[in-house]
């Protein structure tokens, strides 16, 4: 029988990669009201470029700095160039185009770095029931999720943002520049997407890493209601523990099954999610 | 001060506004009334940049600002209060209110704030509530007031008496007037508007058919029950 703290430190460990890439597609979701499916892919070349750094300098923080800037070039790159032009081409339309954006980075991520696996290294030694690097995982995540609140909640940038994503007509009535504010959003969601990428990796990066990762995220953000970071957060690390006592007691083989009918029962009885208030949702 | 010269807007092959003229004189309310579908709305959004005409200009204190963008234009002095307010009702009373002017000193705003407050005192009380939570008439007030935190020059209202009762409408009114900023006026309450401005003009599918003193418009009997329904 496994030991039950020990699959709750795992499970947790795991919720906080699912809550920060859940919390990435919450944030683009707030700002345009589209499901960035593309996510997992431009967190997975920021970490394959994490990589690279880390094979040719050996330095683990060099690798995530630069997956990290990749990440807010990407982001702010994706809204200028490929959302932009969508913007009044109605609400399906920007979705299938980070679905196309998805397959294209994925291949091309795997013509770069080929499909094999590649190691990856941890931040810390991660040997332990809750080692250092699973610490630094929630505490990382932690920090990102409040400085995230914070700006939303607490700075004008954060307010201007808000202002943009729920009427923005009125908001450029009053003076923000709406335009900039997407790119903001996009590229603040990118790097959040990019650090859970690097934080997802280990031990072994390959083109389809992420793949599950995204759609326990994509539950975690469900169950906060799309639109609810705190809940978002919460659903990540509730979801970690959950499919991780899953895992443990019932068979690992069965995690991503669990994630989906999780995902589908949120849906049927609480579309608005866990947390959410009972505002019909157009989706 | 703010003055349009032959605007033409369509959307699509809907000719919205074709060819108006009309201008706002400093520190006085100017109505613009008209019928459903005379194009004040669209006018509105001609001016303050949400809505990019064929034809024609727009001149703001001498400068031409046709085809700016609503951002640059309300930095520049001209603030539009739309339809209904277009309150943010997720946000409080008091981050609706700090929206407006965002660019402004912090000494400036601050000041405004106080102003604003005193001449809304109902907001005063709400500043923490959910915009959504207030009635019609708080929410016009929130409006104008987010409007003036911009520090404007002048005001253009779109409806500012939309569904809200007699006393209220003559209360903002009154305060508009007060404030002697350069207002243009959307109004189908076409006595009300015309008891508080000085210049009147009648729009009627697109095109102006009356431009005369409000007192004359009042008076005009045959207008008034051919365009403006009393």
């Amino acid at each position: 029988m496994p030991d039950f703290l020990t699959l709750t430190l795992g499970g947790l460990t795991n919720g906080a990669i699912y809550a920060a890439l859940g919390l990435a597609l919450v944030i683009i979701y707030r700002a345009t009201r589209v499901v960035n499916f593309a996510q997992p892919a431009l967190a997975l070349l920021c970490a394959y470029l994490a990589y690279s750094v880390n094979r040719a300098t050996g330095g683990y923080w060099l690798g995530l700095l630069v997956a990290l800037v990749a990440g807010g070039v990407l982001g702010a790159l994706t809204e200028r160039v490929l959302m932009r032009p969508l913007r009044r081409s109605g609400e399906l339309a920007p979705v299938i185009a980070t679905l196309g954006l998805l397959m294209l980075l994925q291949a091309v991520s795997g013509m770069i770095w080929s499909a094999e696996p590649k190691s990856f290294p941890y931040a810390f030694d991660f040997r332990g029931a809750f080692s250092p690097a699973a610490v630094f995982v929630v505490v990382v995540v932690l920090v990102t999720a409040g400085a995230v609140l914070a700006l939303f909640g607490a700075t004008t940038l954060g307010l201007r943002m808000r202002a943009a994503a729920f009427k923005p007509e009125v908001a450029s009535l009053v003076g923000v520049k709406v335009g900039l504010m997407l790119t903001i959003g996009w590229t603040l969601a990118a790097v959040v997407g990019a650090l859970a990428g690097v934080l997802a990796a280990p031990p072994f990066l390959s083109p389809t890493v992420l793949d599950a990762v995204f759609v326990y995220a994509l539950t975690a953000a469900v169950l906060g209601g799309l639109e609810n970071p705190v809940g978002t957060i919460i659903g990540g690390f509730g979801l970690g523990v959950v499919l991780s006592y899953v895992s443990g007691y019932v068979g690992p083989e069965l995690v991503t099954l669990a994630s989906l009918a999780i995902l589908v029962l949120v849906l049927t009885f609480r579309p608005h999610g866990l947390f959410g208030r009972g505002v019909a949702r157009r989706v | 001060m703010l003055r349009v010269q032959d605007l033409a807007t369509a959307y699509g092959p809907v000719r919205a506004l074709d060819g108006v003229d009309l201008a706002a004189e400093a520190g006085v309310i100017t109505a613009v009334l008209g019928a459903n579908g005379a194009g004040k709305t669209t006018l509105l959004r001609t001016v303050s940049g949400l809505a990019a005409p064929n034809a024609g200009t727009v001149t703001f204190d001498g400068e031409d600002i046709t085809g700016w963008a609503p951002d640059r234009i309300v930095r520049r002095g001209l603030a539009h209060v739309p339809e209904n307010g277009g309150v943010i009702t997720e946000l409080t009373v008091a981050d609706n209110l700090r929206l407006g002017g965002l660019w402004r000193a912090r000494a400036d705003r601050e000041r405004t704030r106080r102003e604003v407050l005193e001449l809304f005192p109902p907001l005063a009380e709400r500043l923490d509530r959910q915009a959504g939570t207030l009635s019609g008439g708080e929410r016009q007030m929130l409006a104008i007031g987010r409007a003036l935190m911009s520090g404007p020059r002048a005001v253009i209202l779109d409806e500012p008496s939309l569904g809200l009762a007699p006393m209220v409408t003559a209360r903002i009114l009154r305060v508009l007037r007060e404030l002697a900023l350069t207002v243009l006026l959307v109004e189908q309450n076409a006595r009300g508007a015309l008891s508080v401005a000085t210049h009147g003009y009648v729009l009627s599918l697109g095109r102006v058919v009356a431009d005369a003193p409000a007192a004359d418009l009042l008076d005009n009997d045959r207008l008034r029950h051919a365009y403006l329904g009393f």
